[in-house]
Parts: structure tokens; C-alpha cells; sequence
């Protein structure tokens, strides 16, 4: 069982961001705790995306405040979440296609020489290192990302969140290019991920999943928040219910 | 996440071209600039290989060659840059003031002063910076399209030369400068041989010691021989260039003068060479630096990246805006660093330098392997598009082609370049290519040999076009 007695790990309070007119995300508040997974659900277009891009630093938010370790933190930009541990699976995957595997995973915060070089040597055998756990099977390290399967581009980008320590791992449909065995991967790993403390936002459409891998789920719709709830109290109808309705089932709403 | 029963990798024989693993296109491009030298070579009867015209035709590639380099930053991250031309003249317009107007009236130096290159070649290359930044803030941070601020600048720093020297032809300049326009400043022979012998060797270091890296973390490795025909390969290109920049001799007349200068008298049978220019030595340093920046650099990876895919980067945590501006100022900078060269081997600034540069330029990077879609380029790759070009261009005038008709074929070049590009990377794009060829070339025979000539290659078209329709390729 997830301890909630602490401060979370993260906090989102009213969060708003709107697109011309559009509220895409509108007063949403998700806290997260250390060792916790908190599912995101909702149709297409709910604001899912969106909401975790505020965290993330993709997007400034219009409006709200974001607490990690209960201190108030203001990010600008991808830069600024990473320096707090929160890393981040895109939908997109966020890959430089051109690169290779090693280029992408150490975007941003390559390992240099004492001379400033970049040192391919080294964060190679590091990406070597790191794959050979996460998708053994593995080979094409000299390859350009756009040669890769879906699976394995999938693979890289995970490498990429885990590699530097996160505290917080944001998850944005991280299964949706995999078959089943590969799906199966990624829960062992989410499992694992969380065993050693780290707090996790995973969005996922698949509800099953969501009620076996998550503690929480927060279920938005329209931009809005339906309502959080522990995964262990509804059933799998219940959260379709709140997905479909926007509301939460009344034998809830208490 | 395992690749779902994917068998390991076969091993296959391995042809000698991926055992040397050089990239095809540039067997391409070698392969194309092979075929103009022997072609013209043949039509001058050995003129255009000799020491003379190799030393010329070096020397007239480093002002584009230079630009090039930066190009190819520019369009790998997909923007473009038609101001360089332009920028080449301010550059040079303001190099030219300074050392021929600005110092002389407000600080007094007399013409001839040791300080006089240097500072004015400082000057140029600040401009040249800031400008290039000031561009690059444009595209950046105010969302500018790059065609449009540098379309602008064509016209904008054009004329800003012009006006600050009044529309008139300022020279000679200064004996320093004049140093790196090419036959004024030369290494020596002596001098060229050290040179060469230690970049051979360097070369040969590079190879061998990026093998070592890989083996020291067990990477797969090439074989050792094809390390070695790898360096042997380089180190014998720079031996060869430097063997043949030393072959070309000083004429007697200029000797005789260089030692009546020093109050001596020219022995009998005395003779020297020339030896390396100091521009194409800027050059090569210029090329050593932008391939280090490119790929051992995080700025080069960054380029890259953002080339490749620009929302991926800023969500890495590239600042994407602020790496815009660099690009501009580097490319703003070797403007200014070509305008050194160019001026210098005219030996003054005319209000006409650099014009349609930018068009050299940007075939020069495009010839080369830019992708204009971003995210793929090379250094080596744009150096050798200028030097194609200008082999082209020299070659046609050797042989007395009227110059429009150059134009026409330099013009005809980039776009089949660009076309073998886009047929190389898209195979859909292939039997159109194809098609196109099958039919343009004997329209081109025409124009060029008659109809004789036409009539041989329509039929040879005809025939491949039904072996093509065969093999499912049309
Ligand atoms: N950059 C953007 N510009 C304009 N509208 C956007 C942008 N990003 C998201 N939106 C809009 O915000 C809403 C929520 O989208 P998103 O967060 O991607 O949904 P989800 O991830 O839940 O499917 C949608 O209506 C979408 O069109
Ligand atoms: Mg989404």
C-alpha cells in the first residue's frame, strides 16, 4: 500500500491552459505520491496530454501551481523538469530520427571528454548498457532511430526517462506502438520502477490496465477533472462510467 | 519490448565498399568530380590537370568553400541563407574602409602599418558576427521565415557595401592582407612538406585511435586493413595535393624581382615553388573546425537534432531559438573570413564582390548531401560540392564554352543533383527519375552534338526504357 500520510512527491493545483478559446486544461488539481502509480484516463482530446506537457515544461501553464516536495517550483521548460527528476515518455516518443539510439538518449545531457567533447564512446557503451536490461534483443546501435521498429524506437525513449534518475516518471500511452509481449515489458517495468520509490503518471486508454498497474486513477473529461479514485474501491464499469458520463457513479460521490 | 522473435543479425560476406564503410554518396560525388577532371582533362589536352591550373583551381574554390561549411549548419536545420553573398561585400566593404580610409584618418596609422591587417580583419569578422546574429535573432526569437530576413539582406547588406565606400573600388589593399588571396601567400615549398607530413600523419592518428576508442569498449570494429587503406587513402590525397601545389613553379620574371628587392641577383638555373596557399590552408583549418564542431560538439549534435526534428529537441531541452542565432553568427563569420580571401585575391574590394555567391554556396552545400528537409549534411560533402562547381566552371571556360551557356549548365547541375538526391532516398521517386533521364538526355545530346548524335542515344534510351520496363523499374 501506497503511504499518502506525507507530503506528495508532486502536487498540481488548478492547473488551466487554454489553446485560442479552448480550455484545454481547466482548474485540474493530481497530487502524486513517492511509490505510487496514478493513472490518467479520458477520451481523445480530454486534456491528458496537455495537463502532464505543464509538468513536463512542453507547455507553460495559464494558470496554477505545481508543488514538488511540497516546495513550490516554477518550470519554464523541458530544462527546468528535468533538474527537479521529472522525466518524460511523449506520446510522440520526442525522438531525433536522425540520430541514433546513443544521440537521443543522452540529447541534451551528453557525457563529455575533459575537453568538452562529446564522448560517443562512452555514452555508447552506456546506451549498451542500459538496453541490454531494458530490450535485450536490441543491435542496431549505429542505426538512425528511423530505422527502427516501433517497439524499439519505444524502447529508446524509455531507456531515455529511466536513465538519469527520475523521481518522477510521466508515461503519456507508452504502449500504444507495442504488441502484447512488449505491453507486458513495460508493466514489469513500471512495477519494478515504482518498487524503488519513484512516482509515476501513466496515461493508458486501456482501462484493464489501468486497474492492475495503477493505485490511482484521475479520470478527466472536456478538460476537466471527473475525479480521482483509489483503483481498489471501483470496478472497471465504475471508471467507464466517470470516462463516458463525467461523472462520478453515485455510490461514490460521497 | 524484446524485438518479437527477430533472429540475430545474419552475418553476410561483405563487399569491400562496407568494409570501408564509405558512405555511397560519397563515392557519388567522388565519382562525379573524377569523371569532369578526366573529361576535361582530355578536351585541354592535359591543361586542366596541370600543377598550374590544380594551384588555380584550389585557390578560386576557397571563398565558396569556406561558405559552404556554414551552409550546411543553415540548411541542416532547415533554414536557408541568400544573404551571403551580400554579407561577403559588407564584410569586405568594411575590411576594406578600415584599412584604407578609418585607420589611416583617425588613428593616424600610416598605410603599410603591421597593425593595419589584422585590426581590419578583426573588424570584418565582428561584422560579419554580428550580423549573421542579428539574422539569426530574426528567424529565431521573432519567427521570421529565414527566406524572407536573408532575401531581405541580399539587398540589405548589398547596399550597405555600397554605401560605406561610396560606391567606389577601394584598393590596393594592404601587402599583409593580400597574404591569403592565394598566389601572393604561399607556405613554400619546404614549408608545404612540413605541413602535409604532419597532417598526413595526424590523419593517420585520427583513424587508428577512433579504432582504439571502439575497441576499449569492445565495439565491433572494422577490419584492420580497411583502417589502413582508409589512412593510407588520406594520408596520400594530402601528400599528392601538397607534391603538386609545390610542383607549380614561381615564374622567372617574379623571382628575378623578389631578389632584386633584396638587393640580390637570381642565380642561374635557380627555380621554386609555389607551394600551399595560406587560403586554402584557411580552408582546411576551416573544414577541420566545422567537421570537430558537427560531430564532437554538443552545438553540432544540437544542430543536428533540431534539423532532424525541432519539436523532439525543445523537448529535450534544446533552447532551439538561441541555437538559431549561433548558426546565423557561425555562417555571418565565415562570411566575413571568405571576404578576407576573396578581397585579397583581387587585391581590393569592388562593389560587385560575392555577387550570386549565395547561389554557389547553396549548390556547393546541396551538391554535397545537404538535405534541404534538415538534419542530414556533411563539411566534407559541401567542400567537395565547391570544388565540383568550380571545376565545372573553370573546365567549361578552359574549353570555351560562352558564359551563359556555363550558367546554364551550373544551373542544370543543382537541380540534377538535388534529383539524384530525392531518387536516392525515395525509391517511389526512382522510375520517374528514370523516365526523365531516358528522355532528357537525348534532347541534351541534340543540343550539344546534333541530331547524329540524338538520333544513337534516342535509340539507346528506347532500348533500356523496354530492359527497365522488363526488370519492373519503369
Ligand atoms: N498546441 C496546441 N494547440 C492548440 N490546441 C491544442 C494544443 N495541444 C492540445 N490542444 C487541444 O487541447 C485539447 C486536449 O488535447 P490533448 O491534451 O492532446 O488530449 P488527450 O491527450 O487527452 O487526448 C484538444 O482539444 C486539443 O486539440
Ligand atoms: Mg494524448
Amino acid at each position: 500500500m501506497v503511504d499518502r500520510t506525507g507530503t506528495p512527491l508532486v502536487e498540481m493545483r488548478d492547473i488551466s491552459i487554454s489553446f485560442g478559446g479552448i480550455k484545454a486544461v481547466d482548474h485540474v488539481s493530481v497530487d502524486l505520491y513517492p511509490g505510487e502509480v496514478v493513472g490518467l484516463l479520458g477520451h481523445n482530446g480530454a486534456g491528458k496530454s496537455t495537463l502532464i506537457k505543464c509538468l513536463s515544461g512542453a507547455y507553460r501553464k495559464d494558470a496554477g501551481q505545481i508543488f514538488v516536495d511540497g516546495k513550490e517550483v516554477d518550470i519554464q521548460n523541458p530544462r527546468d523538469a528535468r533538474t527537479h527528476n521529472i522525466e518524460t515518455i511523449y506520446q510522440t516518443l520526442a525522438l531525433a530520427d536522425n540520430l541514433d539510439a546513443s544521440a537521443n538518449l543522452f540529447l541534451g545531457r551528453e557525457i563529455t571528454t575533459p575537453l568538452g567533447f562529446v564522448d560517443d564512446a562512452a555514452m555508447e557503451a552506456e546506451t549498451r548498457k542500459i538496453m541490454g536490461r531494458l530490450n535485450p534483443n536490441f543491435r542496431k546501435f549505429n542505426a538512425p532511430v528511423s530505422a527502427l521498429s516501433g517497439g524499439q524506437r519505444q524502447s529508446v525513449a524509455i531507456a531515455r526517462a529511466v536513465y538519469f534518475n527520475a523521481r518522477v516518471l510521466i508515461m503519456d500511452e507508452p504502449t500504444a506502438a507495442l504488441g502484447p509481449q512488449e505491453t507486458q515489458m513495460v508493466a514489469d517495468l513500471i512495477n519494478e520502477l515504482r518498487k524503488q520509490g519513484l512516482g509515476i503518471f501513466l496515461i493508458d486508454h486501456d482501462v484493464h490496465a489501468v486497474k492492475r498497474l495503477c493505485d490511482r486513477a484521475a479520470v478527466m473529461k472536456n478538460g476537466e477533472l471527473v475525479g480521482v479514485v483509489k483503483v481498489d474501491e471501483v470496478t472497471e464499469d465504475d471508471i467507464l462510467a466517470m470516462i463516458i458520463l463525467g461523472k462520478k457513479p453515485e455510490h461514490l460521490a460521497a | 519490448m524484446s524485438d518479437t522473435a527477430r533472429p540475430a543479425e545474419q552475418p553476410r560476406r561483405r563487399s569491400l565498399i562496407d568494409s570501408l564503410e564509405i558512405d555511397t554518396r560519397l563515392l557519388g560525388m567522388i565519382a562525379a568530380f573524377a569523371v569532369i577532371c578526366i573529361a576535361f582533362s582530355v578536351m585541354t589536352d592535359g591543361r586542366f590537370l596541370s600543377a598550374r591550373n590544380i594551384f588555380n583551381l584550389s585557390i578560386q574554390t576557397v571563398s565558396v568553400a569556406i561558405m559552404a561549411t556554414g551552409m550546411v549548419f543553415v540548411i541542416v536545420t532547415r533554414h536557408i541563407d541568400l544573404s551571403v553573398g551580400a554579407l561577403l561585400a559588407t564584410c569586405s566593404a568594411v575590411m576594406a574602409m578600415t584599412q584604407k580610409a578609418w585607420l589611416p584618418d583617425y588613428l593616424g596609422l600610416e598605410l603599410g602599418h603591421w597593425a593595419i591587417a589584422p585590426v581590419a580583419i578583426i573588424a570584418g569578422l565582428l561584422a560579419g558576427t554580428l550580423i549573421g546574429a542579428a539574422q539569426g535573432w530574426l528567424v529565431g526569437y521573432l519567427t521570421i521565415p529565414a527566406f524572407i530576413v536573408t532575401l531581405g539582406g541580399l539587398l540589405i547588406w548589398r547596399n550597405v557595401a555600397w554605401y560605406l565606400t561610396g560606391g567606389q573600388t577601394i584598393g590596393p589593399l594592404d601587402e599583409n592582407f593580400q597574404l591569403f588571396g592565394g598566389i601572393n601567400g604561399t607556405l613554400g615549398v619546404t614549408g608545404s612538406w612540413v605541413f602535409g607530413i604532419v597532417a598526413a600523419a595526424v590523419a593517420v592518428w585520427i583513424v587508428f585511435s577512433a579504432r582504439r576508442a571502439k575497441l576499449r569498449h569492445e565495439f565491433p570494429v572494422k577490419p584492420l586493413w580497411a583502417e589502413g587503406v582508409l589512412a593510407a587513402g588520406f594520408a596520400a590525397l594530402i601528400l599528392g595535393f601538397i607534391a603538386i601545389v609545390n610542383a607549380y613553379q614561381v615564374p622567372l620574371g617574379r623571382l628575378r624581382r623578389e631578389f632584386e628587392a633584396r638587393g640580390e641577383v637570381l642565380p642561374e638555373g635557380y627555380t621554386e615553388g609555389y607551394g600551399l596557399p595560406y587560403s586554402v590552408l584557411l580552408l582546411f583549418v576551416v573544414a577541420v573546425v566545422m567537421t570537430m564542431v558537427a560531430r564532437k560538439t554538443r552545438l553540432g549534435r544540437y544542430i543536428f537534432a533540431t534539423g532532424g526534428n525541432p519539436d523532439s529537441a525543445e523537448l529535450s531541452g534544446i533552447n532551439t531559438r538561441f541555437l538559431t542565432v549561433k548558426v546565423f553568427a557561425i555562417m555571418g563569420f565565415l562570411c566575413a573570413l571568405s571576404a578576407v580571401v576573396a578581397s585579397a585575391r583581387l587585391t581590393n574590394h569592388a562593389n560587385d564582390i560575392g555577387t550570386l555567391d549565395e547561389l554557389r554556396v547553396i549548390a556547393a552545400a546541396v551538391i554535397g548531401g545537404t538535405a534541404l528537409s534538415g538534419g542530414l549534411g556533411t563539411i566534407y560533402g559541401a567542400i567537395l560540392g565547391a570544388l565540383i562547381m568550380q571545376s565545372l566552371q573553370s573546365g567549361m571556360a578552359m574549353v570555351g564554352v560562352d558564359a551563359p551557356f556555363q550558367n546554364i549548365v551550373v544551373g542544370a547541375v543543382l537541380v540534377e543533383a538535388v534529383l539524384l538526391d530525392i531518387a536516392y532516398r525515395v525509391p517511389t521517386v526512382r522510375p520517374k527519375a528514370l523516365l526523365f533521364h531516358l528522355i532528357g538526355l537525348p534532347i541534351l545530346i541534340f543540343v550539344a552534338f546534333g541530331w547524329l548524335f540524338a538520333l544513337i542515344a534516342a535509340i539507346v534510351a528506347v532500348a533500356l526504357g523496354f530492359a527497365a520496363r522488363q526488370k519492373g523499374m519503369l
